[in-house]
């Protein structure tokens, strides 16, 4: 393993592009597809979660010393659930329109496997600062994808964007995209983009490279 | 076990590799530790937001009866007892453990109707609502859900103004309600359920009927003692 040379500002960017949870690394499925289908929503669960992902992160990345091995995962999952029951009872005392519009899957955050997975590959083997830089970039890529799908689907099954009415009287909404389907077929038209646009860029650096060989 | 350890390999930088398994007492010390900082953190954190929580409950309870009873503009708790409604102040009622229900009563504070909590099973979890039922005209007049956790987008369309308007403005509570498919209410005392969220609109139709039956009675005797009252003076 090399020794991490990168800069804190490239370990905060990566999350949001290059290895965005979703587009990228596909991760996080459940609440992507499940709490998408308003803008307000899908923030909210996105904001959570990047508040969960760092708080974990950086227990995890402080206390990596202390914790013994066989019994790291059951650490970080003690970890993990008690910022998913501070921030469930939190955001019941401030924002209840918002918690209740969540329900079942602010609970959930505890299971959703970016968080797991970000500690046991990156905070229970990086320094603090590394660790909550790779946390937050992680957060906000969640969260900023979980706002365009919520953003696609909002507008187009509801003609409204954050609940303002875009589109006037004459807009038929399209319903599918709120129910379980519409999750999915934006998931999908969002893979492709970012999938092409991976392979634009890849073909023109292949073009760059052959030109300077040449 | 060992094997497990050095599968991956360790990162020089962050990681000294352990000299030796560490010892049982360490594992269990280490998932101890972090069971009682964790049992600090969140009962701490629970004490601090369940006032906030319960109050944000009761408005919200405050606010859906005021709205399943159109007019009104206060309210009492009422309970049963002995096949009676009694009221109850709030204190009392807190603390009886009975199920209230709740009269409303407009700015003159003539009776408006009664605000009928219930609950039942939905798709996913309990649904929780309350009704509001004009016992004079012998209608329901309103209808809100307090807390559900239905499929976004299928089951919690039993949220919306677009089913609750039609179905529960002006429902007939005789001879008693009756679910029916969507588009084929024919008559006052039907409720159409929802294509796509035909369990969680019939769950709601459920909730109505107990909630009549447990207190038809005692609010039609009630009202006819009100109304009694009401034309002596």
């Amino acid at each position: 393993m090399p020794p991490p040379s990168k800069p804190l500002g490239d370990e905060f960017l990566k999350g949001l592009w290059k290895e965005n949870p979703i587009f990228i690394q596909v991760l996080g499925m459940c609440p992507a597809l499940a709490v998408t289908n308003s803008v307000v929503n899908a923030l909210a669960m996105g904001l959570a979660t990047c508040f969960v992902l760092v708080c974990s992160s950086f227990f995890v990345s402080s206390l990596r010393r202390f914790i013994p091995r066989p019994v790291r995962i059951s650490t970080y999952i003690v970890i993990i659930a008690t910022f998913v029951t501070l921030t469930d009872l939190v955001l019941a005392a401030l924002v209840p329109d918002v918690h209740r519009a969540l329900g079942a899957f602010i609970p959930l955050i505890v299971v959703n496997c970016l968080i797991l997975g970000r500690q046991e590959a990156f905070a229970s083997k990086n320094p603090v600062p590394r660790a909550v830089a790779d946390a937050a970039g992680m957060g906000v890529g969640f969260a900023f994808a979980l706002t365009c799908l919520g953003a696609i689907r909002e507008i187009l099954g509801a003609g409204t964007f954050l609940g303002v009415p875009l589109f006037g009287p004459h807009f038929e909404p399209w319903v599918i995209m709120l129910l379980p389907p519409g999750g999915f077929l934006s998931l999908g038209f969002l893979l492709l983009f970012f999938n092409a646009l991976k392979q634009a860029r890849d073909r023109r650096r292949a073009a760059a490279a052959r030109g300077e060989t040449a | 076990m060992s094997e497990a350890v050095h599968a991956t390999p360790p990162s020089a930088a962050a990681r000294p590799a352990p000299p030796r398994e560490p010892s049982t007492l360490r594992l269990i010390a280490t998932l101890g530790l972090a069971g009682f900082f964790s049992g600090l953190a969140i009962v701490g954190v629970h004490a601090l937001t369940l006032p906030r929580i319960e109050q944000n409950r009761r408005e919200r309870l405050e606010r859906a009866i005021l709205t399943v009873l159109p007019g009104s503009r206060s309210f009492a708790v009422f309970v049963e007892r002995d096949g009676r409604l009694a009221p109850l102040d709030a204190e009392q009622a807190k603390q009886a453990g009975e199920p209230p229900i709740y009269a409303g009563f407009d700015a003159a504070g003539k009776l408006v109707g009664f605000a009928l909590p219930g609950s039942e099973p939905g798709y996913q979890d309990a649904i929780h609502g309350i009704f509001g039922v004009d016992p004079a005209r012998r209608l329901v007049v309103g209808f809100q859900v307090l807390e559900s956790r239905e499929t976004p987008g299928l089951g919690d369309r039993i949220l919306a103004e677009e089913w609750i308007a039609p179905n529960f403005r002006a429902l007939a509570i005789d001879p008693g309600i009756e679910a029916v498919a969507a588009g084929k209410k024919t008559a006052a005392h039907q409720v159409e359920t929802i294509t796509g969220a035909t369990i969680s609109s019939r769950a709601v139709v459920r909730m109505l009927q107990k909630a009549l039956e447990r207190w038809r009675a005692g609010i039609e005797a009630y009202a006819a003692g009100a109304e009694r009252a009401r034309r002596g003076e």
